[in-house]
């Protein structure tokens, strides 16, 4: 079958603008979380986020952009234009229908939507922008790099909430499969205002504390919920033999994926996030023996925490293999959180290093070796990706090193 | 050997009365659904006509707390599946539920449930910093609609590969292909399918009303809805749902299933032009078509008839005619090719899975739905639209196509399992 490799990475996180910023920071152990300075957050019960502070979508954005696109749109443009040129190529130089986007979203241009929902009901529907017709909605971010870039491949968005940025990269695999050379995939996310932060209140995993060093500490005692982030990645997927035509450099193989959603309450039936790693382990053609590193979802709340920790003791056995969080140092980004592991494994496969999971102390009760403290040298020939989201949602992604 | 994927249930939720039947019933009558907004008062805005379903949760066997906890969106999704579920024949008991998924359309998600929630937690606007004590316990659902394929897995047992595909007025097109390929690729057996949306809310409404994409013929709603009219000045938003089961052709024969249709070839392709915009020439959608046309093994001269998006906008219009003649030739000119937005209206993502439940019942009864409201068609479309009253019409093989904001551009083949390849 096609092999579809990764030749191209465009990053967006709290913990660094593009991709050399993220890793050095990743790898230091730097942490993007802080209190909320978007607006003030001194009244609601969660009051961390991790924020992307030094973006100027001003300076790097023609003008008439701004007006109609909402923040997390215009992260999205920026992740692709360094995914390409990361990659190394002009998309519109490629035959017509060569080049596809495909996105994964989480709550679509949420700013952007209360923004326009406060003028009509405070002011009414006549102050209702033009562009609330396609800014707020979840398939923005691939219709305008589409058009930004010309890319007139299949393009797509899946909203799948968390686990959602891999089930696109797997779509992308899918059209690769299906034809086309190389399509752009992956997620940035970012719905950090008041409306956005109510909504998110609801789910009823954020965590209240103060302390950004305290506030996100998956698979530790103290866990208590997650910090919201914004941002994400945007990789560039390819056909093996197109990458390979073009000279490209490659980052690693896209092996092997599989998604499932969990029964419902009260059905009496186990949750099947060991079934997703199996069968995109299976899918990969590995053995859990060959994977070098677990990049956890993490999720800081005890009863999810214990979940994934009893999936991935099953399947590699008892500190069977290094696991890692770097997410504790952006806060979950959402959509754009697995992307972003995906970018982060493949840079650990390039590097030889595992990046640490900040702020946690591993509890006794989970048989993990969990990476903390500082970064792990190892020689990392495959890697597994794991995303979940609220709803029952399990993805699991297999990389592999280049040949 | 490739693996073949058909549609062996169907269910529907449209404008009107829901079920598969009284939406036949309203197609074939070349009736209409579409009426001065009742859901709340319309008149401050530009266009105030919309289809609406005559909807109630209860008796279509929701429990009150799936009411409370479901958008309208959400709540169509499910009370469909159970449709197409039930209609399908299949013991989804008896299967393994890791080969069962769900794949749900949908292009503006829970926006219905999300401006009501605005609404009060910004007291009406006034609250800048909204007040998270007056948030509903289930806003996280409204906020991220892959709640939809949660509930619709959770009706049906599913715990396979699930997700929304939100792709704007694509959505309902684009979750079939989706869901066909992942049984295709082996990664699921059976796929539950299909689009659902209920966007008539006050911001819909406003926000289509600032770009005049929808129609001000207010005086006359029931005939608001006029595609490939002289006429026509917009579309008129619509509401409701349509889910399929699909199967791997074989397993559906093993145990003999009623087959609808094979959901044959699958493509979509992006204009890269406008968020809004569409240019005259209909190349991607035509590029959309061809492709699908390959992936089914079939000739232009093969379809019999055209799904047409006929959404109503004159740039609509044209764009798929040129489209259609772009890559049929002068077939284009020989097939019958209606819009059921005449009748049902325009309901974002939701409509394309409609218009293929349309398509398949069209290949069942062997009758085309007419396009109602066309009288005198606009001088630059010049195909056959099938005016006012349904045709009777051997139909083997559909074209369904679609197109959407963001400048998506999308067609499914459906054709007979039993026809012969070329």
């Amino acid at each position: 079958m096609t092999e579809v490799v990764v030749t191209g990475l465009g990053i967006a996180a709290p913990t660094g603008l593009g991709l050399d910023a993220y890793w050095a920071n990743t790898l230091a152990g730097v942490s993007g979380l802080g209190r909320v300075t978007r607006f003030d957050p001194s009244n609601y019960p969660a009051r961390l986020a991790g924020e992307i502070r030094d973006f100027a979508a001003e300076e790097v954005l023609p003008s008439r952009l701004l007006p109609q696109t909402d923040r997390m749109t215009r992260i999205a443009l920026v992740a692709a234009d360094w995914a390409f040129a990361d990659a190394g190529v002009v998309p519109a130089d490629l035959p017509e229908y060569d080049v596809g986007v495909i996105t994964a979203s989480h709550s679509g241009g949420f700013e952007f939507g209360q923004n326009e929902l406060r003028a009509l009901w405070s002011k009414g529907g006549q102050y209702v922008s033009a562009y609330q017709s396609f800014a707020w909605f979840y398939a923005v971010n691939s219709g305008q790099i589409s058009i930004r870039n010309g890319l007139r491949g299949p393009s797509s968005v899946v909203v799948t909430d968390q686990a959602g940025g891999l089930d696109a990269l797997a779509q992308a695999r899918r059209q690769i499969r299906k034809g086309t050379s190389m399509v752009l995939a992956g997620a940035v996310d970012a719905s950090i205002c008041p409306w956005g932060w109510v909504a998110q209140l609801t789910s009823g995993r954020l965590s209240e504390r103060d302390d950004p060093a305290r506030a996100y500490l998956p698979f530790d005692d103290r866990a208590a919920g997650h910090v919201p982030g914004e941002g994400g990645a945007l990789l560039v997927l390819e056909n093996a033999e197109h990458a390979r035509a073009r000279g490209a450099r490659v980052y690693g193989v896209v092996a092997g994926h599989a998604s499932t959603v969990d029964p419902a309450p009260g059905r009496d039936r186990a949750p099947t996030l060991q079934k997703a790693i199996d069968h995109a382990l299976a899918d990969a053609g590995a053995v859990p023996d060959e994977i070098d590193v677990v990049f956890a979802d993490a999720a800081a709340v005890p009863e999810l925490d214990r979940a994934e920790a009893e999936a991935i003791t099953k399947v590699f056995g008892p500190r069977g293999v290094p696991v890692t969080a770097p997410k504790t140092g952006t806060g979950r980004l959402y959509s754009g959180a697995a992307p972003l592991d995906l970018a982060a494994a493949l840079l650990a496969i390039r590097d030889g290093v595992l990046p640490p999971t900040v702020h946690t102390t591993l509890s006794e009760r989970y048989e993990l070796d969990l990476v903390t403290g500082a970064p792990r040298r190892a020689d990392v020939r495959s890697a597994l990706v794991v995303a979940r989201g609220q709803g029952g949602f399990n993805s699991a992604m297999v990389v592999r090193a280049p040949r | 050997m490739t693996r073949r994927v058909v549609i062996t249930g169907v269910g529907v939720t449209a404008p009107g009365s829901p079920g598969v039947k009284n939406f036949w019933d309203l197609l074939t009558a070349g009736r209409t659904a579409t009426r001065r907004i009742s859901f709340f008062d319309p008149s401050p805005f530009r266009s105030q006509v919309a289809a609406e379903v005559d909807f109630d949760a209860e008796l279509h066997g929701l429990s009150p707390q799936e009411i409370r906890r479901m958008d309208r969106a959400a709540q169509f999704a499910v009370v469909t599946a159970r449709e197409a579920i039930a209609d399908s024949g299949l013991e989804f008991e008896a299967l393994d539920p890791s080969r069962i998924g769900v794949t749900i359309g949908s292009a503006v998600g829970a926006t219905m449930g999300l401006d009501q929630e605005y609404r009060t937690v910004s007291d009406g606007g006034r609250l800048e910093l909204v007040d998270h004590n007056y948030a509903v316990p289930h806003l996280y659902n409204y906020m991220v609609p892959s709640s939809f394929a949660t509930e619709v897995a959770w009706a049906s047992g599913a715990e396979g590969p699930s997700t929304v595909v939100s792709t704007g007025c694509t959505s309902g097109l684009d979750a079939i292909g989706y869901a066909a390929d992942v049984i295709r690729e082996g990664s699921a057996d059976v796929m539950v399918a299909g689009a659902t949306d209920a966007p008539i809310s006050p911001i819909t409404v406003a926000c289509f009303d600032a770009i005049k994409a929808t129609t001000p013929r207010n005086d006359d709603p029931e005939h608001a809805s006029r595609p490939f009219d002289a006429s026509r000045n917009g579309f008129v938003m619509g509401e409701g749902a349509a889910v399929f089961v699909l199967e791997e052709l074989e397993s559906a024969r093993q145990r003999g299933a009623k087959v609808y249709a094979e959901v044959a070839g699958y493509a979509t392709r992006s204009n890269a032009f406008h968020m809004t915009g569409l240019r005259p020439d209909g190349k991607e959608m035509a590029e959309a078509i061809r492709v699908a046309l390959a992936e089914a093994r079939l000739n232009p001269e093969d379809i019999d008839y055209i799904n047409a998006h006929g959404s109503g906008t004159k740039q609509n219009d044209r764009h798929e005619t040129a489209a259609f003649k772009r890559s049929l030739g002068e077939h284009a000119y020989r097939t019958p090719v209606s819009s059921i937005k005449s009748m049902v209206g325009h309901s974002l993502g939701a409509i394309g899975s409609i218009e293929v439940a349309a398509s398949v019942l069209a290949m069942q009864h062997d009758v085309v739905p007419p396009t109602a409201n066309l009288h005198n068609p606009d001088p630059e479309c010049d195909l056959d639209y099938v005016p006012l009253v349904a045709r009777d019409w051997k139909t083997d093989a559909v074209l369904s196509v679609g197109s959407g904001f963001g400048g998506f551009q999308s067609a499914v083949v459906l054709a007979n399992p039993d026809r012969s390849a070329r």
